[in-house]
């Protein structure tokens, strides 16, 4: 019995499970030169255009970039830069509806090109005398994501710490329609075995498995007279079969082994890389030369002229089909990717990214819609063509009943969402849909559940914090207390000043105690009322101030400064309504001085003077009021001695005056009583 | 007396078969957790308090000790059907009306807070961060959305904002894509 | 211009249940034609029959059950039960036989399980069995082939005879029973239980002259027919290989069994698989996707399990022919044999083996 490597060696190949034959399609534009495609009036640039997070960004709008200039940089290993992909202005910053199936908006940077398409430095690296993490950094730095279809970063597969044996270069292309690798693969063969080369030196497998599917032979001669100088690259033509391009399916077929569930190709030593990926790697190390372009595939029958198109990373799919010849029709599908695992369109401004490698235009009759969902007639054609291995008609009634537990048990988790159940369903169930859904929910659920578990922790933690404090100031309480009664005996004199302030310590907790809970609503509500008041101010003042904005933005400050001013003095106002209103005047007090003092905080001179103003009338009124003459005295002088600290002059002679004019009142009132 | 034989025979066997089964229910008694626990792990953990208990775990046990089941609003059906399976009863309605259709985070506008702490106070989960008379603002990750924070703020300045939708969350929902004319 | 919005795949194979059914449909013809003439054409005024009941019960239910009628009564799976009940009857039995079985099969074998998809049993077989139990006369007067048959019948008196149990000519159906030689005739399964009850040995009975051929006069080529349509949707992939090959082994190799052992008692098993509806069963109502197994093993094991239950039933059964119990029998094991054989995923480890 041969090893796994010896029959590799000597050409064997393996089979999946199920697969489906759709028609191929690919003769219109495999065949046809790449056509160079004009520079489009805008280039829209999404920032994360990879799995991972987006990077920081490092220009502004308004911004004159070069071309291949980097756009976004990485702050950590998950995050890939987008790049110029000619010189122009950036002239915005903005969301714009995203190549996603949902279509959400994302943030894109606007580029305007100038035409002169003018180059920043370059320096190309010599692999020779480099070592692996310069040309990783490399690769990171010049944006490179797979281009399969996924975008994983290149440099965290490149730079995988576990042992190698197989080096995979996925050439496979098996969705009908798409030729752009193949198209790629007749242009540049020897770079793209450059490319490999580099992967080489980082990986250092045992050997590389390039796979083809065997309808492209002129690729196929290509490629092998490229590797021809490499005893170790193997091209395998693999059989026309939908999805042999799938990352697990062409591990099968190449070497026969099975990437276990949930584990990545890594565990098992293989490493995969799209054959677009690794002409990108050798255009990056060799000539610096970012990826700000790919090669994509513009097909269907609504197009004059059908065809592969060099295009720049951010040109809006509008202009792709433009420059092909499209003939729209009545409810016209555009497809981003293959008809299997494509998403529609719902704007022509989606910009092409990294990973698009073909934009379908067909016509109604090339791919009809899908008729109306029938019912399941259980003849599992759909467990026949699933390269998985599945049970869809299982998985459809349990993604149907929301049962998650068995749709796991059912390994929903392993479907690559290939589409060929749909395909061959002749009831025509869109079964990956109810899939997407059903993962969806089952994701969803486990950030919930996880973040439940959070919550309680932290729900849990802080209800021990608060117990643990609510001990603490008990003991604390009892020992100041014990202390307290000490020092008193020890002392046995009585200070009357001491007295003074406990007699109002207690009197004030006494009200305090008084307060029931509906007045403290009653407060709550009245503040409420305040705030609303303050914003519809705050709304009134900001649509006067409109014009003024509109025209200066320096005017913002001023306009501001008025809408605090009079905040303060409706909150003044309202406070003053309080106090009359209530008793109490020692929360009262204590409320003005908290508020007043933050505004101040917050707000220039003029709110100051007004509050100052208005929290001496206020007091006034209170003073006139209040039998307890010590305690507003008290405050009073206290207060304005503060304001006067932070304030200037006016202000200061404004809280003399009503300090003066509370006294008088004070005295007033003391004479009258 | 073959009435009385066979009284006996089956007098003696109910004893024997009850003695079995009594000893297998000690024997192999299924350790599992107690129902409170199991009822807990049920429950969202937002600790709002809508169920009139103070937080999630009283509500667990008020459930065990059997209170009505249809009390979690930021449950919704889906924990109503998990509790009705669990507790073996006929999954109910909800009992509040309105159930808060979509996940919402508290947020606090910035410069209106006046930074009285009163927020932070009523964080069952410690989600908003601030201190006294200083700007206070909320960690979006951890909030649970429970809306307590909301009526202590003296003066409105919190606000409950749906979790914007990203295409990491989408659901596949294809009918909500605005489809856009162009020209 | 508007763009419109779908889920992928945007392809599809442009095949569908209707184009199933009716390639099923196709393939049943052959074996018709030939039913029709060697047992007479009652079994194209059974067809008849069945059809329009077929598609009035289904849209009443369709309407009562409120689903939308057209598409699912033009999905053709109620016009293959009834294609699938009509020739399985005897051709000449009277005309409320097929009405009742047909609507049973589509009220409460299908319609009532939650319509296309969702029954557990095979409605054909299961309204054949009703049949079979409640009307037990009727469902036994099959006519001599025709060969044998002492009055040759016109289709107007096929319709005649269906209606009213008389042909045209006057003749009862128990007068058309009797073959050339006088004696009342009944399928040679039916024959050779009876005979076989009766002592004598197969050698004698197969001096009868029911038994021309290997399986009996005419049911030979009505059985080759069928095995000629089942071969067809095997080879455009309507129905899988697994499940008539599995019947047709499983038969064989017991009724072989059961020859060897003692050839006087047993009949041959050439005679077991062309006798009866051996071959319609196999290709036409085992295979019926919504009641049959799914994964692949079960396939196999869900039709090694109809031919050994045919082969007991046939041999120590009550019952002449056994398929509609078989099936019956084999539906009710399909949730288990399915839980059972399910298949590894791609990246799992076998069931049951060690990690």
């Amino acid at each position: 019995m041969p090893s796994l490597f010896q029959q590799i060696q000597a050409g064997a190949l393996w089979d999946f499970h199920g697969g489906v034959h759709p028609p191929v399609r690919k003769t219109q534009t495999s065949s046809k030169p790449i056509a160079n495609l004009p520079l489009p009036d805008r280039l829209y640039l999404p920032v994360r255009q990879h799995i991972g997070v987006a990077g920081q960004l490092s220009i502004t709008t308004g911004e004159r970039v070069l071309k291949g200039q980097a756009l976004t940089f990485a702050d950590n290993s998950m995050v890939v830069p987008v790049h110029a992909p000619t010189s122009g202005t950036i002239i915005a910053i903005t969301e714009h509806t995203s190549p996603h199936p949902s279509a959400l908006p994302e943030t894109v940077i606007v580029l305007e090109p100038d035409g002169a398409d003018e180059w920043r430095p370059r320096q190309p690296l010599n692999i020779v005398s480099c070592d692996n993490q310069t040309i990783l950094e490399r690769i990171q730095d010049n944006g490179i994501a797979g281009m399969g279809g996924a975008g994983f970063p290149t440099h965290l597969k490149a730079g995988m710490s576990q042992p190698v044996d197989y080096l995979i270069i996925n050439a496979v292309e098996c969705e009908p329609y798409i030729s752009a690798d193949d198209a790629l693969m007749q242009e540049a063969p020897t770079t793209i075995v450059k490319g490999i080369d580099i992967l080489c030196k980082l990986l250092n497998p045992k050997a590389v498995l390039i796979g083809i599917e065997d309808d492209k032979p002129i690729a196929i001669a290509a490629l092998k007279a490229a590797c021809s100088q490499r005893e170790h690259y193997y091209v395998r033509e693999v059989p026309v079969k939908y999805p042999s391009g799938g990352e697990k399916q062409l591990i099968q077929l190449l070497t026969n082994k099975e990437v276990p569930a949930g584990r990545r190709p890594a565990d098992i030593g293989i490493v995969m890389q799209n054959v677009g990926t690794a002409f990108a790697v050798a255009q990056a190390v060799l000539d610096d030369h970012p990826l700000i372009s790919r090669i994509v595939t513009v097909t269907g029958e609504t197009l004059v002229h059908p065809q592969n198109v060099h295009a720049l990373i951010g040109t809006p799919v509008a202009a792709l089909l433009d420059f092909c010849g499209f003939q729209a029709e009545q409810r016209q599908k555009v497809i981003m990717g293959g008809p299997m695992m494509g998403f529609t369109l719902p704007d022509l401004s989606v910009p092409v990214v990294k990973t698009t490698n073909c934009i379908l235009a067909p016509t109604a009759t090339e791919l009809p819609d899908a008729g109306p969902e029938l019912d399941c007639i259980r003849c599992s054609s759909c467990a026949d063509a699933c390269p998985a291995t599945l049970l869809p008609q299982q998985l459809l009634w349990y993604s149907k009943a929301k049962d998650h537990d068995k749709l796991q048990e059912y390994n929903l988790a392993d479907c690559i969402e290939c589409g060929a159940c749909a395909y061959v369903c002749p009831s025509e169930i869109p079964l990956v849909q109810y899939y997407r859904i059903a993962k969806a929910d089952i994701r969803e659920q486990q950030r919930e559940a996880l973040k439940a578990e959070q919550a309680k922790a932290r729900f849990e933690a802080r209800n021990a914090r608060l117990e643990a404090e609510k001990q603490a100031r008990l003991a604390r309480n009892q020992q100041l207390a014990a202390a307290r009664e000490q020092a008193q005996q020890q002392s046995g004199a009585t200070n009357a000043v001491a007295d003074a302030l406990t007699r109002i310590k207690t009197k004030q907790a006494e009200h305090a105690a008084e307060k029931t809970r509906e007045q403290i609503l009653a407060e709550r509500e009245q503040k409420k009322q305040q705030a609303r008041d303050y914003q519809a101010q705050k709304a009134a003042s900001a649509k006067q101030d409109e014009p003024t904005q509109g025209a200066l933005s320096a005017d913002d400050s001023s306009a501001t400064k008025n809408a605090a001013v009079a905040a303060a003095i409706a909150r003044a106002k309202a406070k003053k309504e309080q106090a009359a209103l209530t008793a109490d005047t020692a929360t009262t007090n204590a409320s003005d001085t908290e508020q007043p003092g933050n505004s101040e905080a917050i707000d220039p001179r003029q709110a100051a003077v007004a509050a100052a103003i208005a929290r001496a009338k206020a007091k006034k009124e209170q003073a006139a009021l209040t039998t307890d003459t010590a305690t507003t005295n008290a405050s009073d002088t206290e207060q304005p001695g503060n304001n006067e600290a932070i304030d200037p002059r006016q202000a200061a002679v404004a809280a003399a005056i009503a300090r003066a004019k509370a006294r008088k009142a004070t005295a007033k009132l003391e004479g009258e009583e | 007396m073959t009435l009385i034989t066979a009284l006996l025979a089956l007098g003696v066997l109910a004893l024997l078969f009850g003695a079995l089964l009594g000893y297998s229910a000690i024997r192999f008694k299924v350790e599992s957790d107690p129902l409170v626990e199991q009822i807990d792990d049920i429950l969202p953990q937002t600790q709002c308090g809508q169920c009139g208990y103070p937080g999630c775990r009283p509500y667990a046990e008020a459930i065990a000790n059997g209170d009505d089941i249809n009390k979690c609003p930021p449950g919704g059906e889906a924990t109503i059907k998990k509790l009705a399976e669990l507790m073996g009863v006929e999954a109910k309605p909800l009992n509040a009306a309105q159930e808060p259709a979509v996940k919402r985070v508290a947020f606090i506008r910035e410069d209106e807070c006046i930074g009285c702490t009163k927020c932070i106070q009523a964080c069952p989960v410690d989600a908003i961060l601030g201190a006294s008379k200083l700007m206070h603002t909320v960690i979006a990750e951890e909030c649970t959305g429970c809306d307590l924070c909301v009526e202590p703020c003296p003066v409105d300045c919190i606000d409950m904002i749906p979790i914007p939708v990203t295409p990491e969350r989408w659901k596949w929902d294809l009918q909500a894509i605005p489809v856009k004319l162009v020209e | 211009m508007s763009f419109k919005i779908a889920s992928s795949p945007h392809h599809h194979n442009q095949r569908s249940t209707a184009g199933l059914m009716k390639l099923v449909t196709l393939a049943c013809i052959p074996g018709i034609a030939l039913q029709a003439v060697f047992f007479g054409y009652g079994v194209l005024v059974q067809l008849v029959l069945a059809i329009c009941t077929a598609w009035l019960a289904e849209a009443v239910m369709l309407w009562l059950r409120g689903k939308s009628i057209l598409p699912r009564l033009t999905d053709h799976s109620a016009l293959v039960t009834a294609v699938l009940l009509a020739i399985s009857i005897p051709p000449y039995a009277p005309w409320w036989l097929v009405v009742i079985g047909t609507a049973f099969a589509i009220i409460f074998v299908k319609q009532l399980y939650g319509g296309l998809g969702n029954n557990l049993f095979n409605p054909a077989m299961a309204a054949y069995v009703l049949l079979l139990i409640s009307f037990p006369v009727q469902m036994t007067q099959w006519l001599p082939p025709l060969p044998l048959q002492a009055v040759t019948l016109s289709p107007l008196d096929a319709v005649c005879a269906v209606f009213t149990q008389y042909s045209c000519s006057g003749f009862s159906i128990t007068q058309l029973q009797q073959g050339i030689d006088g004696s009342t005739l009944a399928t040679p399964l039916d024959t050779l239980r009876t005979d076989l009850a009766q002592g004598l040995t197969l050698t004698e009975s197969y001096s009868k002259p029911v038994y021309q051929s290997i399986a009996g006069a005419g049911w030979l080529w009505v059985n080759l027919a069928y095995l000629a349509g089942g071969l067809f949707l095997v080879q455009q992939k309507i129905i899988s290989w697994r499940i008539p090959t599995a019947v047709i082994v499983s038969l064989f190799l017991l009724s072989a069994l059961g020859w060897l052992a003692a050839a006087d008692a047993n009949p041959s098993p050439l005679f077991h698989l062309f006798s009866g509806a051996t071959m319609l069963a196999a290709f036409f109502i085992a295979t019926d996707p919504v009641s049959a197994s799914t994964t692949d093993k079960g396939r196999l094991y869900y039709g090694a399990l109809i031919g050994a239950l045919v082969f007991v039933i046939r041999t120590f059964g009550g019952y002449p022919d056994a398929f509609a119990f078989a099936v019956l029998l084999a539906n009710m094991c399909v949730p288990l044999i399915d839980y059972y054989t399910r298949p590894r995923t791609y990246g799992h480890k076998a069931k049951g083996s060690t990690k």
